[in-house]
């Protein structure tokens, strides 16, 4: 996993509340390899039922070329597990994403992709939002070490994230290699609850 | 000393703790692991990395995402690269030695019908797969919620996962249910009331008298859609329904070991005073049978209502986000919902396939025909045989319905089960997300009584009109 440290990226608004992971990925597009699911990106959000680019989607707007951030609405990927939401946006340059709340499972899947969800609250969410309409092409600053978030407008935000995600994130392991050194203790577990729930 | 009062929730999980970190992650021991045909990629990845299964005897997999439902077996599925990944099952079976019930075999279905019908779920565990519906199984007691492909490789190789410890909260359902109206429509309206995020972070515990009162295909209708809150996962108090349910079922505990079980079960529900972060009360008399309008959960109204004004909205981001969801949805604001007139129907889905969904649906259908293109899709293959031994699918068959064989169908319609753009489907499924029957396909989420409504009337009908019971 691809270590995270900073990140300084155009940021591109998705403004609508409750985006699910079927908007980010269309379920159509699962059963494919991960390198044919870039495409597929937000599919039905930019493009029409004829297949053309909708020209009001900011992701189809030339401003918004190469963006590494989105900054979307409350309730950002919710719905589907399915962690296809997490990379095929990773697979198209975004690492970050700014929200005032995240679906919960796809706040899980981002740790396991060296990705980072950043929740700010929601005023200023939308703040961020109406900038980057305003000024297509700005950026926002990610700094995991200092957990801090810097607008196009010069203002720092400070964000919360657990220690252990950060610790993951900054040096780029996933959890597995982590709970294997936890070994003896889950051997040990097992061993009580063979007595106390024997039936399983 | 006295014991403090803890929540279900809070019970479950201490028992589940292998490892507290002072920063607050726990990781949690996971009793039993469900997977389904999506999960062959985790296989591989666990292969690829040198890791194998650790807890084979807690593992238990049936395809359900990607099986045909228009034929049994392989065979049946068309796509190539689809019947790839259903025929891994086997090989990871083989590999791998866990339960599996695969194509074939009567005991495959979707993942969360048939971990309740085999007695794999049970109170007081905890369950995971790699789906956002398994907060089904919270319906029996367990503490079960779905997660991504990463952590799937991650409780393969580890039998737990790394969590932070969600918050409580108690959704209580008071008094009687009226004629007419299910858990689907108390679900859905306990979602219009606290929104598509009104749970995110949090266990919800479904109680109340409503609640208790249901059968135990309702509690899992209605823990089913928990994620449709945004909750990690929604739990009933395990009580004599449950235990009347798991009795005698192939996985779960037999003769003395059934007496040591249910000791333990009878301690699993929340202890009396055991406070919750949120609370919210709803009236049972109050809530009618549901009807969405829109393209979240949270857009559901009475069948008596008429679709909502985006001129009322609170605020312009809503007034936008309804304006959106209503020319998606092909609808006027103002007109009746019992004047929208629908193009199909489906029943079936983790939220609505049971045999008590099939047979509220026939009851309505009873000496009825369908007027649009109507599907019923078994939950698993258990239901379909005991659905065919009370002649359901006799009422279906003879009403124009085609009966089909079990999986996820058009819930997701991974299988390629999905409707024309511009279709309005009335369904008993969980998401009514724009495009989730397919491109630009209009879904209402019902309950399996309002879908059969439907299917016969060609429009959304109060089925309480219908049904003489």
């Amino acid at each position: 996993m691809e270590a995270f440290t900073s990140l300084t990226a155009i940021a591109v608004p998705v403004d609508l509340p409750n985006v699910d992971t079927d908007q980010i990925i269309p379920a159509r597009f699962l059963g494919r390899a991960r390198e044919e699911q870039a495409p597929a990106m937000f599919h039905d959000m930019r493009r029409a039922p004829d297949g053309n680019l909708r020209p009001d989607f900011p992701l189809n707007q030339a401003g918004f070329a190469g963006a590494g951030i989105i900054v979307a609405g409350r309730n950002f990927a919710c719905g589907s597990s399915r962690e296809n939401a997490v990379t095929v946006m990773v697979d198209n340059g975004f690492r970050a994403f700014i929200a005032p709340s995240f679906g919960d499972i796809f706040f899980n899947n981002c740790f396991q992709n060296g990705a980072l969800p950043i929740m700010l609250p929601e005023a200023r969410v939308a703040e961020l939002r109406s900038e980057l309409h305003a000024r297509p092409g700005a950026r926002i600053t990610v700094d995991l070490a200092a957990q801090t978030v810097t607008g196009p407008d010069g203002k720092i935000d400070r964000f919360e994230i657990d220690s252990f995600r950060k610790d993951c994130l900054l040096r780029g392991v996933d959890s597995v290699t982590l709970t294997l050194s936890h070994e003896g203790e889950i051997a040990a577990f097992e061993a009580r609850q063979k007595e106390e729930v024997s039936w399983l | 000393m006295a014991q403090p009062s803890l929540t279900m929730f809070e019970k479950i999980w201490r028992r589940h703790v292998v490892v507290d970190r002072p920063d607050g992650y726990t990781l949690l021991y996971i009793d039993r692991h469900l997977m389904h045909d999506g999960s062959a990629g985790s296989f591989a990845r666990l292969r690829a990395r040198g890791l194998s299964l650790r807890r084979p005897d807690r593992s238990f997999a049936t395809p359900d995402h990607y099986v045909a439902t228009g034929g049994r077996g392989l065979g049946a599925i068309e796509d190539s690269h689809h019947r790839g990944i259903v025929a891994a099952m086997a090989d990871n079976h083989a590999r791998y030695g866990f339960t599996v019930f695969d194509i074939g075999d009567e005991r495959q279905g979707i993942a969360h019908v048939v971990g309740p019908e085999q007695g794999i779920t049970q109170p007081g565990l905890t369950l995971v797969c790699g789906d956002s519906h398994t907060s089904t199984h919270g319906a029996l007691g367990a503490l079960a919620f779905g997660i991504g492909s990463s952590e799937v490789v991650h409780v393969m190789a580890t039998q737990s996962l790394w969590q932070r410890k969600p918050k409580a909260m108690r959704i209580a359902v008071e008094g009687n249910l009226g004629f007419g109206v299910t858990a689907k429509d108390v679900i859905l309206a306990i979602i219009a009331r606290i929104g598509a995020g009104g749970a995110i972070g949090h266990v919800v515990e479904y109680a109340g008298s409503a609640i208790r009162s249901l059968s135990i295909e309702g509690r899992l209708t209605l823990c089913n859609m928990s994620i449709e809150a945004g909750g990690r996962a929604g739990m009933v108090a395990p009580d004599d329904t449950t235990f009347a349910y798991l009795h005698g079922r192939a996985f779960a505990p037999k003769g003395a070991a059934w007496d040591k079980a249910l000791a333990y079960w009878r301690n699993v529900p929340s202890d009396e005073g055991a406070v919750f972060d949120k609370e919210v009360t709803l009236d049972a008399a109050a809530i009618a049978p549901m009807v969405t309008w829109g393209t979240s959960p949270e857009d559901a109204v009475p069948i008596t209502a008429r679709i909502p004004d985006p001129n009322s909205a609170p605020d312009a981001l809503k007034r936008e986000g309804m304006e959106r969801a209503l020319a998606y949805m092909g609808l006027q604001p103002g007109t009746p919902l019992e004047d929208v007139q629908v193009d199909r129907v489906f029943i079936g889905s983790c939220t609505n396939s049971r045999i008590e969904d099939l047979r509220s649906a026939a009851a309505v259908v009873r000496g009825r025909k369908a007027v649009v293109p109507s599907w019923a899709v078994a939950g698993s293959g258990v239901v379909k045989r005991q659905a065919e031994a009370e002649g359901l699918d006799l009422i279906f068959r003879e009403a124009g319905f085609e009966w089909r064989e079990p999986g996820c169908s058009m819930c997701v319609g991974m299988n390629g089960d999905t409707g024309k753009p511009g279709q309005r489907i009335a369904s008993t499924s969980n998401r009514n997300f724009v495009g989730r029957q397919g491109q630009g396909v209009r879904t209402h989420l019902v309950s399996p009584a309002m879908a059969a409504a439907a299917a016969v009337t060609g429009r959304f009908t109060d089925v309480r009109k219908l049904a003489s019971a």
